[in-house]
């Protein structure tokens, strides 16, 4: 007897609805057994990991503020992903953004510049973002070069010149020689929504990346484009659409909102540039934005459930002294899982009998 | 003499890693296979190998480690990308994912440990033969070793059967299948083999290159080995050629940041990144007129039965 795989006539709406609903199920029931091998309480653990942040006030608020580079990113991310076009490289085009929107926060810190900064700052990252995310999209459309390969190459060296800045030019001269800027002036920073609280004005901005995401992708020729060439590439060539335009414009758009992502988090939960400003939320969108089926409202939802695992597992780690690492571990089990049951939407098992195999096996 | 000497060991050193690890995955790109998951496989086979190599004490052992870390990793990518017909990209990408986490916690206990690293070879007379003495005679067994799979591995591509049906497999899988051929069977193992070569190529960073494990200390190695299967137009011979290119580049920066050069540290360790972004856009573009890409590289096959 073998089992084998077999595509469906028409792929099956049920399962993409529930999919990403037992790729969670699976991951947690695999994450029991690994707190299990760790020698840890598996139930204590995933309540530290899944409940725990959602009963106070302060997670609460931390999990709206992890989520919301997760979303950014994640939405740039998917458009890229539709159309076929494969940037990776978003964790670099954060960091690229968070540097050119702190340029102006550095030159201006102790001058009395007005309220222009902190928009300035939001475009000169998008510009920032974007522009960085043109160099594998061109390399792409002139020379046909990897856009994985490149984009993810490009991380590295955002992430080294990130690090030149903060212990170079740009290191605060009473800062007991840390690697960062001076804290940034309060014009220079991402006001908070609650006062003394966590969460930010970039929530409501992610929040309008989605609407507008949403609306580009469902209401606009455009979105359709994107739609038709990632899904229908003949089709699309038929229809006119170039792939080519829309690789650029893609990559441009997710470069932008990683910029602004990474600005973001430096004028607002950090308040000063300095390495390490990212726990890997360029790689952990990627997941985010397959767990929301590359979808707007999908993708704010799977945003705030992994921003919930960085925090839970935050949690987990202090109460319980679980590694950081399992986060990553998660994360990684999910986008399996996720990947996994998407399969099945597509296709279905059938079990292969092994006298019609032997019967057919004799070629 | 001596600096020349010391240079040239330390870029066979620093390209043994990409070399093994590239020959692993040429051979599951001929196959058909795009498996972007060798960052991850080799950090896993890091860890793993290192932690190997601690609880028994032998260098072989860790090395065995390394492999089936790798090879078990790439299991799991065979299972999703060729059992289930998922995205290749996005298997491997969560390949390298899951790799980073699992990593850090398998060697964990191991950070701040040193082991004894891998013995060089040592010949009374050759070895101690100017300049070419320790090049030729003196290197660890990981270095002989690589050179020896990625001839066998020509070998197999090339002069053996098994070599061209797993070819006729990354040209075209409907073909290779309709002969009969088990494409999906051949395709495991080819993934498996380039599994193997990424643990291992992770595990000789702990083994023989600095004695000790750091968490992400493939510094993106995986990344590079699968630009040098691209730079090498999926040949062996000129991934040979692209191996000990890159080994260059990353020590020459190295020796460049000691010599005191006027340029901050951080560009030049940006150098073999850039490096790569660059070569690949020079051979793209020189390739302009069609790819020597395996065909059927990257699709997803479903035999009709």
């Amino acid at each position: 007897m073998q089992l084998v795989l077999e595509k469906r006539a028409e792929r099956s709406n049920t399962i993409a609805l529930v999919s990403p609903l037992i790729a969670i199920g699976l991951t947690i029931v695999t994450m029991t057994i690994l707190f299990a091998i760790l020698g840890k309480n598996p139930l204590l653990a995933l309540h530290a990991y899944f409940i725990a942040p959602l009963t106070d006030s302060y997670s609460l608020q931390e999990i709206a503020v992890k989520a919301t580079p997760l979303v950014m990113i994640a939405i740039g991310l998917s458009l890229c992903y539709l159309a076929n076009a494969w940037n990776i490289g978003a964790e670099g085009q954060f960091l690229i953004g968070a540097v050119a929107g702190s340029w102006i926060a550095v030159k201006t810190q102790g001058t009395d510049a007005g309220p222009w900064v902190l928009p300035a700052m939001l475009v000169l990252a998008a510009a920032g973002g974007a522009l960085y995310a043109l160099i594998p999209a061109i390399c792409k459309v002139k020379f046909g070069a990897s856009e994985i390969l490149t984009s993810l190459m490009l991380v590295y060296v955002a992430d080294l010149f990130l690090d030149y800045l903060v212990r170079g030019p740009w290191r605060d001269p009473h800062g007991f020689n840390f690697p960062t800027t001076a804290e940034f002036d309060p014009v220079a920073t991402v006001p908070l929504l609650i006062e003394g609280g966590r969460l930010h004005l970039g929530s409501i901005i992610a929040l309008l990346v989605v609407a507008a995401a949403a609306i580009l992708l469902g209401r606009t020729i455009k979105g359709f484009e994107i739609r038709v060439v990632g899904a229908a590439p003949r089709a699309a060539r038929f229809g006119g659409f170039n792939s080519n335009q829309l690789v650029i414009l893609t990559f441009a758009v997710s470069g932008a909102l990683a910029g602004i992502a990474g600005i973001i988090e430096v004028a607002g939960p950090v308040g000063h540039l300095q390495p390490g400003i990212s726990p890997g939320y360029g790689f952990t969108a990627i997941i985010v934005a397959f767990l929301g089926r590359l979808n707007p409202l999908g993708i704010l939802i799977a945003g705030l459930f992994l921003a919930l695992t960085f925090i839970g597992g935050e949690q987990a780690q202090i109460a319980m002294k679980i590694p950081l690492d399992v986060t990553k571990v998660f994360q990684g089990i999910l986008l399996f899982y996720v990947l996994a049951c998407d399969s099945l939407i597509l296709y279905r098992f059938k079990l292969v009998l092994p006298n019609r195999q032997v019967a057919r096996g004799t070629h | 003499m001596e600096l020349i000497e010391a240079i040239i060991l330390a870029v066979l050193a620093a390209s043994t890693p990409l070399l093994i690890a590239a020959t692993g995955e040429l051979v599951t790109e001929r196959s058909g296979v795009l498996n972007l998951g060798v960052e991850g496989m080799m950090i896993v086979g890091a860890a793993c190998g290192f932690g190997g190599a601690w609880l028994t004490g032998s260098i072989f052992i860790g090395a065995l480690f390394g492999i089936v870390a790798g090879a078990l990793m790439s299991l799991v990518f065979a299972l999703m990308a060729l059992g289930l017909a998922v995205n290749q990209v996005a298997t491997g990408l969560a390949l390298t994912i899951l790799g980073v986490g699992l990593s850090g916690l398998i060697g964990a206990g191991f950070v701040g440990e040193r082991i004894t690293p891998a013995a060089h070879l040592y010949i009374p007379g050759l070895t101690d033969l100017p300049l070419i003495g320790r090049v030729l005679f003196g290197e660890d067994a990981f270095v002989y070793f690589s050179l020896a799979l990625i001839v066998g591995v020509w070998w197999f591509l090339y002069r053996t059967r098994a070599g061209l049906i797993l070819r006729a497999c990354g040209d075209n899988h409907v073909s290779a299948h309709a002969l009969g051929y088990p494409v999906l069977r051949i395709r495991t193992f080819a993934v498996m083999f380039g599994g193997g070569c990424a643990g291992l190529a992770g595990a000789y960073l702990p083994l023989a290159y600095t004695p000790f494990f750091i968490p992400g200390m493939t510094a993106g190695r995986g990344w590079i080995a699968l630009a040098l299967v691209v730079f090498s137009s999926w040949r062996p011979g000129r991934l040979v050629v692209g191996a000990y290119l890159f080994g260059a580049v990353t020590i020459l920066q190295l020796h460049a940041q000691g010599w005191g050069v006027g340029i901050p540290s951080q560009f030049m360790s940006a150098l073999p990144y850039l490096a790569t972004v660059i070569v690949l856009v020079l051979l793209s573009r020189a390739r302009a007129g069609g790819s020597t890409a395996p065909a059927a590289l990257g699709t997803v096959f479903v035999p009709d039965r």
